[in-house]
């Protein structure tokens, strides 16, 4: 089980790296969204992977990391998820504003001299 | 008084005091040296009143909580040693503030000049009061900063710019090294307190970093007191204001730094390591600037490098191994102070009156300012040492030791009574031209003012220290005897030694000495008299210049320097930047793993499940499909991303995460919709089969970048499977969940943890979503699209055969128009069922998964799909929706709960629940963390909405205007961020 996830981290930061590296504003927003899944991944991952956890508590219980998930890195994720829907949608709008003014969707705002 | 508000006090006032002076209107001179020279004498008042306890051998003491978890305190303490300094700030601060008062034009901003003096003041008690290293550090470095303010006073010369610069540079440096060296001290000690310090000298001296400490300390000091080799400084310092110079640059800035020696002197000093390098850069500061002193021709100049030399002396005389040493170097400390801060005083009268300071062009002085000369004449006739005066005193102390000190080797002990009596011959020499020069000898010609006497009131501060130097000169144990004896001793304890002050000890081999240095100096001043007018610099060591050396160094750092980082490695593109961090990532990652190597951890893993198996091979597929795609088809890889992210959502359901996958689900549409709204501004680009592009120059490229890629992706996967098969650190995730429920009041601890126990960041965060909610708005207004994207796309144009232009979008769809008519039907019976899903989801957030994200994010999508199906007009038609409202509603009801708390006197964020009874519904938990979540949802309405629409209405807009556009030439350069408009 570990093994799957990590390789489908591993494919997600690739594919997401790739498209960093690449020239055309498009590409950087699609690998950005692909980076930002394999990271969540990996910050979830690390508390550990349970299936079956309770994720709700018992009321009037104290939990234990015997019964339920840990819920910090989820925490953690939430936010990183909601941040990072906010920082794709800024690029994309400032991308799109760099587009309309510099006439390009290259990353550097011009075209890559010959 | 108590002592705690005495030392507040005197702490405080200054710093009050500067203030004050600070907002005074330019030309309130009159206001600003009365105000300074109060604030001065109650200072020194104070200082007074702490007299009876110190002289009992008594220490003042307040301590005040800083950061008792790190166990440090603010101290202040003033024991006979901080309270000699502390006098001798205030005392002489006080004359300077009367001095000022004169010395400075009417056209200057004089307010300004006393502000920073006080500052100043305030820097330097608080600098000996310190009772802690690092506080001591701070106010060392405030001291810098201080002066470098003075030395800066008239900033329209360059000679005042560049000056500051340089000693504000080695200064400040050398504080930072100081700062460095307290940490390594505390670390060696285990306390940063100074009685701790001082009580564990063996301790300090023993240890292993012993060297490293004293080494940073000494190059505090010696910045700090411009010993050789960072001496030049001070010279270039003389730029400042007289008055400056006369406080800063002969009493206190520079002593700070034989003041910190002194002080540490008792755990420091003994080793051979400070004999050498202490003693060794005294030895050689105060022959080089001796030396060099006799060959000024400005007046200034000449005092800055004998206040150089006497540094030196004392720094030397720290340096011996002998504790009588020590109370001579005390002892001249405050000789040095009265004959030099008066022998600058006179300088500046002697500028002030004939409009120069260059020995060259004055002479006769003594006609035309009698009372000054005769003043001048006594300060610097205790400069060089001459009987009856104080400095005479402290020599004749200093050839003692200098003679019987116990030094490193055998021919160095032989050195230093020549090296003693040489630089004590240097200096009457120096002292005789300064006096000679400027007041004896021919009338004085082309003088840019004719001479006379100051006013009286800017004699006065000369006066009162010219009779310090005879008080002492002539009667020293009765007058500085008492003082000089408690100050030693709260420095030495028990060890003091016994010595005697007094002005006759008898024939003996000392004064021998003083006799032929003071006939040397006469000698070499009579050799030298004529041909010092016509030479340039001192011989010998001319090329010695500290100066240059330092330029260099500046020019190197600052220029060069960075011009070759910026040409290695900056870069105006994107992607070599990404290349150089993802670079040095994998580096980093390679780097860890080669050093503590990579295992396997202690868990078992889990038996695999061939469904997460088939789901991760569609994710993967996904992927990279998107990868490949998205140049050309870009449509197509945003559909894979969002294939991508469903695989995500269901591996978080699959692994007990509820909340993340309603988050990751919802979140993951409203991404996919604002990027196909983007889709339609990006240019066409079509993959023309046979045509493979600059192949040949992006080929290694692109083979660069697919290994840079995979390293990273089997580092991610590697660094992943190694971190999952360890036990998960379990020790914070315990705490929340046991007081999810019992401290939190609900059960769904994820969503607790974010509007409860880290709500903080939770409302950080949520200000950031406004934020770029906001920027995206604000970039939207002044949107402009590129030429070739002004068009309707074509698909839309297909769609609506007989509409002139983009008319589509408008008042043609909604109900009656045959476009979408189902989905539209269904759509409008589906909105009222989300939004109560999502009052559900917010309502049980904090006991069941949901939360203010995702109902957000949910009411967010319901809209979305009106305007999708609806079109725009008919939606807004129907819909008032006003999301920046939803963002300012959303923002004050977080903060605001936040706030509430502080009503119940409970820190900010302080969340408080229980549980209500209500008709109907039955038991809820009511929170206010819900009031909180409630805010965060708001926002999430707000902001989503915000973006999403603004983004959508660009395409109305432009379709609007097509019909009457005609295709500018060039568009305008919007004004990005100005309202209005649009």
């Amino acid at each position: 089980m570990e093994l799957v996830l990590s390789l489908a981290i591993g494919v997600l930061a690739g594919s997401g790296i790739w498209l960093l590296l690449r020239p055309r504003t498009f590409q950087v927003i699609i690998g950005l969204s692909l980076l930002s899944y394999a990271v969540n991944l990996f910050i979830f991952s690390t508390g550990g992977l349970r299936t079956g956890a309770a994720a709700i508590l018992e009321k009037g219980e104290m939990g234990t990391l015997a019964r339920y998930a840990d819920p910090l890195p989820q925490a953690l994720v939430l936010t990183a998820i909601v941040i990072g829907f906010a920082t794709t949608a800024l690029l994309l709008v400032v991308l799109l504003a760099a587009r309309g003014l510099t006439g390009t969707d290259h990353v550097d705002g011009r075209e890559r001299d010959r | 008084m108590p002592d705690a508000l005495l030392l507040l006090t005197l702490l405080v006032l200054p710093f009050l005091g500067s203030f004050a002076a600070g907002v005074l209107p330019r030309r309130a001179r009159n206001t600003a040296a009365g105000l300074a020279g109060a604030i001065a004498l109650v200072n020194l008042a104070l200082v007074w009143a702490a007299y009876p306890t110190v002289a009992a051998g008594g220490v003042l003491r307040a301590e005040f909580e800083w950061m008792p978890s790190l166990g440090l305190n603010l101290v202040l303490r003033m024991d006979g040693f901080a309270w000699l300094f502390a006098g001798m700030v205030t005392g002489i601060g006080a004359l300077v503030v009367l001095y000022a008062r004169y010395y400075m034009s009417a056209e200057d901003p004089v307010p300004r000049i006393f502000a920073f003096l006080l500052a100043f003041m305030g820097a330097m008690t608080g600098l000996v009061m310190a009772g802690n290293l690092i506080q001591l550090a701070f106010f060392w470095e405030l001291t810098s900063l201080f002066s470098f303010l003075l030395i800066g006073y008239w900033h329209h010369t360059a000679a005042a710019r560049d000056g500051a610069r340089m000693a504000m540079t080695i200064t400040g440096a050398g504080g930072l090294a100081l700062f460095a060296g307290m940490l390594v001290l505390g670390h060696i000690v285990g306390s940063y307190d100074l009685e701790v310090v001082l009580a564990s000298g063996d301790v300090i001296r023993d240890h292993p970093l012993y060297l490293l400490a004293l080494l940073l300390i000494l190059l505090g000091a010696l910045t700090k007191s411009a010993q050789f080799p960072f001496h030049f400084w001070l010279p270039h310092a003389m730029a400042a204001p007289t008055p400056v110079s006369a406080y800063l640059h002969s009493a206190t800035l520079v002593k700070a730094g034989v003041f910190l020696l002194a002080r540490l002197w008792p755990v420091m000093a003994g080793t051979e390591e400070w004999t050498w390098l202490v003693g060794g850069a005294g030895l050689i500061t105060m022959l080089i600037g001796a030396y060099i002193a006799i060959f000024q021709n400005d007046l200034k100049g000449l005092l800055a490098y004998s206040t150089i030399s006497h540094l030196g002396l004392i720094t030397l005389l720290l340096g011996l191994k002998s504790e009588l040493a020590l109370v001579a170097a005390i002892f001249h400390i405050l000789n040095h102070a009265a004959f030099k801060c008066s022998l600058f005083m006179a300088a500046g009268i002697i500028d002030h009156e004939t409009g120069t300071r260059d020995i060259r062009r004055l002479s006769g002085l003594n006609r035309s300012m009698p009372f000054t000369a005769r003043l001048a004449l006594v300060a610097a006739a205790a400069m060089a040492g001459v009987p009856l005066l104080n400095g005479f005193i402290s020599k004749e102390m200093f050839f003692a030791e200098a003679l019987s000190a116990e030094a490193p080797v055998f021919t160095l002990l032989n050195i230093l009574p020549f090296a003693a009596m040489l630089a004590s011959a240097f200096s009457v020499t120096y002292s005789l031209r300064f006096i000679h020069g400027a007041f004896f000898g021919p009338e004085p010609t082309d003088l840019p003012k004719t001479p006379h006497e100051p006013a009286s009131w800017m004699r006065f501060p000369v006066e009162i220290l010219v009779l310090v130097c005879i008080m002492v000169g002539v009667l020293p144990a009765a007058t500085v005897g008492p003082f000089l004896h408690f100050a030693a001793q709260s420095v030495l304890g028990d060890a003091m030694p016994a010595y005697s002050l007094s002005v006759w000890h008898g024939f003996n081999l000392p004064l021998l000495m003083s006799v032929l240095a003071l006939a040397g100096g006469v000698v070499l001043y009579l050799l030298l008299q004529d041909r010092l007018r016509v030479m340039d610099g001192p011989p010998l060591i001319r090329r010695l210049e500290g100066r240059r050396i330092f330029e260099r160094s500046m020019v190197f750092l600052s220029w060069r320097l960075a011009r070759l980082l910026e040409r290695r490695a900056g870069t105006q593109r994107l992607q070599p930047q990404l290349r150089l961090i993802l670079g040095a990532a994998i580096v980093a990652g390679g780097a860890a793993v080669w050093l503590r190597g990579l295992g396997p951890g202690n868990l078992v893993p889990a038996p695999i499940d061939p469904v997460l198996v088939l789901i991760w091979a569609v994710g993967a597929a996904c992927a990279l499909g998107a990868a490949w795609q998205a140049k050309y088809h870009r449509l197509a890889a945003l559909i894979l991303v969002g294939g991508a992210g469903l695989m995500v959502c269901i591996t978080f359901v699959w692994f007990s995460a509820p909340d993340l996958a309603l988050t990751q689900l919802t979140v993951e549409i409203v991404t996919t919709v604002l990027l196909l709204l983007g889709l339609r501004w990006l240019p066409k680009r079509r993959q023309v089969p046979g045509d493979r592009g600059p192949e040949v120059l992006t080929r290694g490229r692109r083979a660069r970048d697919l290994a840079i890629a995979l390293g990273a992706g089997l580092g991610m996967a590697a660094l992943s499977y190694v971190v999952m098969t360890r036990t998960p650190a379990d020790l914070l995730a315990q705490h929340f969940l046991e007081r999810g429920y019992t401290e939190g009041g609900g059960t769904n601890v994820v969503n607790v943890i974010l509007v409860d126990f880290r709500g903080f960041d939770t409302l950080g965060e949520i200000f950031v979503v406004a934020a770029v909610a906001l920027a995206t708005f604000a970039l939207l207004r002044r949107f402009r699209p590129a030429a070739d994207s002004r068009q309707v796309p074509e698909q839309q144009r297909d769609q609506a055969p007989g509409a002139e232009g983009g008319s589509r979008h408008g008042a043609a769809s909604g109900p009656g128009s045959d476009w979408l008519l189902v989905p539209f039907m269904l759509t409008r019976l589906v909105f009222p069922i989300m939004i109560v899903t999502a009052f559900f989801l917010l309502l049980r957030g904090h006991d069941l998964p949901g939360g203010g994200f995702s109902a957000g994010m949910v009411v967010a999508i319901a809209i979305i799909l009106l305007y999708m199906v609806g079109g725009t007009d008919w939606t807004e038609d129907r819909l008032r929706l006003r999301p920046q409202l939803w963002i300012g509603t959303g923002l004050l009801l977080s903060t605001g709960t936040g706030l509430a708390a502080w009503a119940f006197s409970k820190p900010f964020l302080t969340s408080y629940f229980d549980y209500a009874d209500l008709p109907v519904i039955g038991r809820i938990p009511v929170a206010s963390a819900l009031v909180f979540d409630i805010g965060v949802f708001a926002l999430v309405v707000g902001a989503t909405l915000l973006m999403l629409i603004a983004l959508a209405h660009q395409s109305v807009r432009a379709h609007r205007s097509v019909p009457k556009a005609v295709p500018e030439p060039a568009p305008e350069r919007p004004k990005l961020g100005v309202a209005g408009g649009g």
